[in-house]
């Protein structure tokens, strides 16, 4: 997934904090999504066990996944995306497993977000969840009123069917450009197995996104944020977060706000967990687990989820949110709505050969 | 033989084998060693599962997929167009420019190409976005034609293949206008007099002397436009459309998204191929200019 608008500069990291009190040369080179923690986290680490940090960030899952695998990243902690990403780079032995006796805040992280992750790394051996989110329609709220009157927002069949996208296409629709989390969502649309990895079954997913194809003004992963918050569209499938930080831009936008929401639809919605590893060829192995137990600190975490509008994998740390982030339905989805959250697992070569390839071909209406 | 003389002597066959040597070193550093491994990795085989994720095999797989699937020729063609159609815009630019950057009086000159070159002062990547904002439903043009109350609804530009266009001509045009400025302005004005004298129409004189002696410029501007817009990612990646296929995304798509090593490098390599009829030419012309000299 992705979360900034700047996607190629990502390469390009900060390296943040000036250390004053750093000792013996301790370091750990930590590689991030951008904004996706309390901005005074690093220092604060800093400060309390004289580690220098080296904090860098990226925005897209693939430059990470092309650092790992090029090997020698040099990162000693990285939060890929859980599946696919995490997933496959787990099965390539990308990863050194997690020492959760150096963990003394281990008990704090949420065990139903442990188990969702269970199913991609059994026993939890290589991954630390930090926060996690859905995928989901973002709207321009009187856009919406407009056209759908108070029919429902909540449905797949906002984006999937024609008839209704063709009555956004004029004030403007994106879809992620993301096979693999818009295609799994076509599949649920059709009453099919969100994971099926079944080439009969891509075929027909793949149609329900040609169908609306034609209203579609652009797929991509990086200018959902801004063209919802400004009002250059109206309809969108994304992340969670992209979504919650339009409502926020929007808010704030001149001359006059503009009003965005976000909708989990009911049918279901693929769940998202950035996941915290160690590379196999960290240096600094030691300081890499402080480092993922202070930020798995409940009042570490919680800061940082008030900071970024995202669901903590941190259970200890939701009473501590502010309660305009935990009691958000939209973050902190009731329980009769989690229940039909869903994931995908990675699916062999061929399989993502294929899937990329469709993608193309509808993207380009071949 | 004075002591120095003999210094110098034994020194030169030094200086001059380092003088070579150097830039055959850049080559072989730069060039053909990055070159001999993506070649290497387009013939290997795609292993997820290792680090990094191909074996060097020989078998030549991705390339039987390159010839196989009609995508790719099709990513090709369309990049050869798009990149053709935004080299004549970027020359429709270009020349007016130039023309009359190698027209002004000579104190002009300097200042005038300092400003045809100030752009790069400032990051590419940015350039390009502030185009984005320029060229939004929302964006700078529209709410200038709204506000104008010319065109109610204008439409939007951003996400057509014009705004590719649009930012291949703004973000390249340097790069038509000097090898241009450069040919306009070694002419000898007196050669314009004399078609005049001659009874040549201003538009006559330009058609037959001044556009056939700048045609050095006019090849040297266009090539050096149209070879990296054949492969040039980031402007139809931002400002264009998702319908448009170009073999940049191709790219992308193969190394990131598929994490397909040596499918990636096979496309690259194939893009090399495609490039080089265009290159050998630019070469040719480049002599040819440097030989009439």
């Amino acid at each position: 997934m992705t979360r900034a608008f700047l996607p190629l500069a990502s390469a390009v990291g900060l390296a943040l904090l000036a250390g004053s009190a750093w000792s013996q040369g301790k370091v750990v080179n930590v590689y991030n999504w951008t904004d996706y923690i309390a901005e005074d986290a690093p220092k604060a680490f800093q400060d309390a066990t004289g580690i220098k940090v080296n904090y860098t960030t990226y925005d897209t899952n693939e430059i990470l996944d092309a650092k790992l695998k090029t090997g020698k990243s040099g990162y000693d902690v990285v939060t890929p995306t859980m599946s696919p990403h995490f997933a496959r780079q787990k099965a390539a032995g990308l990863f050194r497993k997690i020492d959760k006796a150096q963990l003394k805040n281990y008990g704090n992280l949420d065990p139903e977000i442990m188990k969702a992750l269970a199913r991609y790394d059994p026993g939890n051996e290589y991954g630390v969840p930090w926060m996690w989110g859905t995928t989901g329609i973002g709207f321009n709220v009187e856009a919406a009123k407009k056209r759908l009157g108070d029919a429902p927002v909540d449905s797949l069949k906002l984006i999937f069917d024609p008839a209704t996208v063709a009555k956004f296409k004029d004030c403007g629709v994106m879809m992620l450009d993301s096979p693999t989390d818009v295609l799994p969502a076509a599949l649920l649309y059709l009453g099919l197995d969100p994971d099926s990895k079944k080439v009969d079954d891509l075929e027909k997913a793949a149609d329900v996104v040609r169908k609306v194809r034609p209203s579609i003004r652009k797929f991509t992963s990086a200018e959902m944020i801004n063209a919802l918050a400004r009002g250059d569209i109206c309809l969108a499938f994304t992340f969670s977060g992209d979504v919650l930080q339009a409502r926020d831009r929007g808010a704030k936008a001149k001359p006059t706000a503009v009003e965005v929401n976000y909708a989990i639809p009911r049918e279901g919605s693929q769940l998202w967990i950035d996941v915290m590893a160690i590379p196999r060829d960290a240096v600094h192995v030691a300081e890499a687990h402080r480092w993922i137990d202070y930020l798995l600190d409940p009042k570490v975490a919680a800061a940082s989820s008030d900071t970024v509008g995202y669901a903590s994998g941190n259970k200890a740390a939701v009473p501590l949110m502010k309660t305009d982030v935990s009691g958000d339905p939209l973050i902190y989805p009731p329980e009769p709505v989690r229940a039909k959250f869903f994931t995908i697992s990675p699916g062999d070569p061929d399989h993502v050969r294929l899937r990329t390839r469709l993608w193309t071909n509808i993207k380009t209406g071949r | 033989m004075s002591a120095t003389a003999r210094t110098v002597a034994r020194g030169a066959p030094w200086g001059r084998a380092a003088t070579i040597l150097v830039p055959y070193l850049w080559l072989l550093l730069f060039f053909a060693a990055p070159f001999a491994i993506v070649a290497a990795i387009s013939l290997g085989d795609y292993t997820p599962d290792t680090v990094p994720p191909v074996t060097l095999t020989w078998s030549g797989k991705a390339y039987a997929l390159l010839v196989g699937d009609a995508l790719y020729a099709a990513a090709y063609l369309n990049s050869l167009r798009i990149a053709a159609i935004a080299t004549i815009v970027t020359l429709l630019i270009g020349y007016p420019m130039a023309y009359t950057i190698a027209r002004a009086p000579a104190g002009w000159r300097g200042p005038l190409l300092m400003a045809v070159i100030l752009p790069f002062w400032t990051s590419f990547l940015i350039r390009i976005y502030a185009w984005m904002g320029i060229l939004s439903e929302n964006g700078l043009l529209n709410q200038v034609l709204r506000g104008s109350g010319l065109v109610d609804d204008p439409g939007t530009l951003l996400g057509t293949e014009w705004a590719i266009y649009l930012g291949i001509a703004y973000a390249y045009l340097p790069f038509m206008v000097l090898p241009l400025y450069a040919s306009l302005e070694k002419m000898d004005a007196a050669l314009l007099e004399a078609a005049a004298d001659l009874g040549a129409r201003p538009w006559t004189a330009f058609r037959t002397v001044t556009l056939p002696l700048s045609l050095p410029g006019i090849v040297g501007g266009c090539l050096l436009v149209f070879i990296p817009a054949v492969g040039e990612f980031v402007i139809p990646d931002l400002l264009g459309g998702t319908g448009t296929l170009m073999i940049g995304k191709v790219l992308w798509d193969e190394f990131f998204s598929n994490g397909d090593w040596p499918m990636a490098s096979a496309v690259a390599m194939a893009m090399l191929v495609v490039l080089v009829a265009p290159i050998v030419l630019f070469q040719r012309a480049r002599a040819r200019d440097l030989a009439g000299r």
